[in-house]
């Protein structure tokens, strides 16, 4: 399997002026498509991602976010990595959502943002707006370290920078402080949660650990010692894995 | 005040499990009842309905059932000259929302308090001498003995259908039930949940060292059970989705499963939901309340007129309300005096997780309750003296659940992602067993709730402010924990261990989920000048105003609140049936 067609790859937003567009998609089939592995990447990943309708992402976001993702959980080896589970489509519907508009959250001020950690989440930005901080400062940060953007790097690069920014060495602002934690919540979430929410395709990382999923009811499993439960995952809507 | 209700005996604030006995109780005696929730009604169908319910994202995750902080929330520091900041986003504890409350998404962990614990600083003094109490450490006894309780243990245990396998029945030791335990009049309603392996695998280990375990006392059913008001429990099924869900299978005991069809039955009760309570109004002389204000699903203001007033919401809700309208005297930290906050207080908990490379023990087969526990290094059974420290902790281990994105144990040189982390879920999941320790937490004299001068809620009220942090007491018991259960772990011969205790120094994190058992703040006693509610949960003050929930107590047990929660508001109903109601005034 070849790389994708540039065209048909990442939907890109008309909005940009053609030169930048180019860019972008050279950037996205060429760099990280190559960078990513993706010669492990099944037509229908690619197809879904490619037909994906962002509700968040802008071009560049959805760019980082897809090269993100497959080094928190890369696709070579066994299981699938974050792109076969499509976790970028999960996260885009995440942010785009409650949760990256912080509906359920206490966010009136005055915020303080460079607070003990201990004392918890204190930024004044949503996670939607930490999102749309953070991806453009660890772009900036990355062409001043490496002349490059973060999707641009060799994988080796990537995941150095992915720990640097973890260990919070990429002087990202206060206010956007917890935005790799997020990304890492967000990545490992989308992989595991019920399919329905976009990530987890065909509940394939559940059965590459074994979870079943929305069953629900195992009493009789209960004083079974040591024997492997026999049947693979379903999901709330009754699909099965 | 915008309009004023037709005038009930009785209002109740908040629906969850002390609201609904209460209810229940006062209701039987003829009384009209009103209950005023400030979430969403619900039911088991359709609300907590499978397969919906069965969604970690949404419920184990992103906390659909619980106290939205948006709605309600507080303040934390560490330090009396610390700043507090708002606790935005749910983490250590989760408090719950809408009808039945936390007796929703509990675990169904069931627990009496042990007749030691009920009067700690008594205990303490005459067994090993009042000098080993620090000086900043205000336990108190709650003013009720284990005795005076024990019937009322004995009840919310039957009403809740309990499983388990008394250890003490009558002074008598029962092989197989917990020794060191108070002694009851009887066994509970049901027999022991089936155990999972890891379970079993502790039970063995903690025998073969001379230990006594005994399966958790459990509100996940073992077996059909109906209680005294005709309401109907069945058989748990293991679907691994307990804690942060409502069950799926009427196996939990909730006030949903247990009470609340029953009560709605009565024509003399009635409630309404999304109706959040502002304030308790006082009288002039502030002697008694005249009924409660709240804010209705309309957004208006009710002024809602009551003969008694009772606080059934979450602990903090209950000390914010009291705060709020001048009920009782707020507590100085300062100067000790003041009794409204006084001794806030949490669970020192900490475990060790156990890998087994060639044990399979399908983590998903999981029930609230399904545990195996011992009580050797209970409250009652540690020399304070001699281990420097006051306190104790049940040891157990138990398999709850096996949702992925939470419930990932991976041993040491596992990295958080990355390819090593992909193949290492795979290999990992379901290899692991967890040992746990779940302790005391002593009351100190800068420990306390009070209301925050910079952060208000919605409705412009200020929040309450915790000031909490863990003191070297506590951290040296639950190290003395960490030596046991390593030394268990290690006889258990695992491919590799890893531990998380709080070590010196350790600072409160709001962040990790650790529980939800918030204590104190509107804590019990025999002294009104040390306590903001006497023994009967009246407060001192105002006397038509009784105050439910765990705020009540002075310190936390060891255990669980849940069980001592429910026989408190069994106690303090049969106080106002028998005698408050014949003759309203102070009880002491």
């Amino acid at each position: 399997m070849g790389k994708p067609p540039a065209s048909t790859w990442f939907d890109l937003a008309p909005r940009l002026p053609s030169n930048r567009r180019r860019v972008l998609q050279g950037a996205a089939a060429g760099g990280f498509w190559l960078a990513s592995g993706g010669a492990a990447l099944g037509a229908d990943v690619r197809a879904v991602l490619a037909a994906h309708t962002r509700t968040f992402f802008n071009p560049e976001e959805w760019v980082f976010v897809l090269a993100a993702c497959s080094r928190l959980i890369p696709s070579a080896a066994d299981g699938p990595g974050a792109l076969e589970a499509l976790v970028p489509v999960f996260i885009d519907r995440q942010l785009s959502g409650d949760f990256g508009n912080a509906t359920d959250w206490y966010m009136q001020g005055p915020h303080v943002p460079t607070a003990n950690p201990m004392l918890g989440f204190q930024s004044p930005l949503t996670p939607a707006q930490i999102y749309r901080a953070a991806i453009p400062a660890i772009d900036t940060w990355s062409r001043q370290q490496a002349g490059k953007t973060f999707a641009e790097l060799e994988i080796a690069a990537q995941n150095e920078a992915l720990r640097t920014i973890e260990a919070g060495k990429a002087g990202l602002a206060p206010e956007i402080r917890d935005f790799f934690a997020l990304l890492l919540q967000n990545t490992k979430e989308g992989y595991f949660a019920d399919p329905m929410y976009g990530g987890n395709h065909q509940m394939a990382a559940w059965v590459h650990i074994g979870f079943p999923g929305a069953r629900g009811s195992f009493k009789e499993w209960a004083e079974k010692d040591n024997i492997r439960y026999p049947l693979g995952p379903v999901s709330i809507s009754g699909s099965r894995g | 005040m915008s309009r004023q209700a037709k005038k009930t005996d009785v209002v109740i604030v908040g629906l969850g499990w002390t609201g609904s006995i209460l209810a229940m109780e006062l209701a039987t005696e003829g009384l009209q009842v009103l209950a005023l929730e400030r979430g969403a009604d619900r039911s088991t169908v359709p609300d907590f309905a499978y397969p919906k319910m069965i969604d970690e994202l949404k419920y184990g995750v992103r906390n659909g059932l619980m106290q939205k902080p948006r709605d309600s929330t507080l303040t934390v520091r560490h330090a009396l000259n610390d700043a507090a900041l708002p606790y935005r986003v749910l983490g250590s504890f989760l408090p719950g929302n809408g009808v039945g409350g936390a007796g929703v998404h509990w675990n169904g962990h069931n627990w009496r308090a042990m007749p030691e614990e009920l009067k700690l600083r008594s205990y303490v003094a005459e067994r090993f001498g009042a000098d080993i109490i620090p000086d900043d450490m205000t336990i108190q006894d709650w003013g009720v003995t284990y005795d005076e309780l024990e019937p009322f243990y004995d009840r919310f245990e039957h009403m809740a259908g309990i499983s388990g396998k008394a250890g003490n029945v009558g002074g008598v030791i029962q092989l197989g039930g917990n020794p060191f335990e108070g002694a009851r009049k009887r066994n509970y309603p049901l027999g022991p949940l089936p155990s999972t392996l890891n379970g079993r695998m502790f039970a063995d280990a903690t025998r073969k060292l001379g230990f006594h375990p005994f399966p958790m006392p459990s509100a996940n059913a073992s077996a059909v059970h109906v209680n005294e008001y005709g309401m109907q429990l069945g058989p748990c099924n293991f679907c691994g989705f307990c804690e942060r869900f409502g069950c799926i299978n009427y196996s939990k005991a909730s006030p949903q499963t247990c009470i609340l069809d029953a009560l709605k039955r009565k024509p003399n009760f009635s409630y309404r939901t999304n109706a959040e309570v502002l304030k308790v109004e006082l009288s002039p002389d502030k002697k008694t309340a005249t009924g409660v204000s709240y804010v209705d699903e309309k957004g208006e203001e009710v002024f809602q007129p009551a003969d008694l007033v009772i606080l059934a919401a979450y602990q903090f809700h209950n000390v914010h309300l009291m705060l709020l309208s001048g009920i009782g005297t707020p507590y100085d930290p300062r100067s000790g005096e003041g009794v409204v906050g006084k001794n806030y207080a949490y669970q020192m908990t900490g475990g060790t997780t156990l890998f087994f490379k060639d044990i399979n023990f399908n983590p998903f087969v999981g029930a609230g309750s399904n545990a195996t526990v011992m009580d050797d290094f209970a409250v009652n059974q540690i020399d304070f003296r001699k281990e420097g420290f006051i306190g104790g902790s049940y040891i157990s281990s138990g398999q709850f659940n096996g949702q992925p994105i939470r419930s990932m144990a991976l041993p040491r040189g596992v990295p958080a992602w990355g390819a090593q982390w992909k193949s290492g879920v795979k290999e990992w999941y379901g290899h692991s067993m967890s040992i746990s320790s779940h302790g005391s937490n002593m009351s100190y004299r800068d420990c306390y709730l009070d209301l925050d001068p910079t952060y208000q809620d919605k409705h412009g009220r200020p929040l309450l402010r915790m000031t909490f942090d863990w003191k070297p007491n506590d951290i040296r018991m639950t190290q003395f924990m960490r030596g046991k259960i390593e030394d268990i772990a290690k006889s258990m011969n695992p491919t590799s261990s890893t531990s998380s205790y709080k070590g010196e120094g350790a600072k409160y994190d709001v962040r990790p989920y650790q529980t939800t058992h918030n204590v104190g703040g509107a804590i019990m006693g025999a002294n009104p000048n040390t306590s903001a509610i006497n023994r009967y949960l009246q407060s001192w003050s105002t006397h038509n105003v009784f105050v439910m929930g765990a705020s009540a107590f002075p310190q936390n047990l060891q255990y669980n609140p849940t069980g001592t929660v429910g026989a408190l508001a069994y106690w303090s109903a049969a106080a106002l049936r028998n005698d408050y109601l014949k003759s309203p005034r102070p009880l002491m």
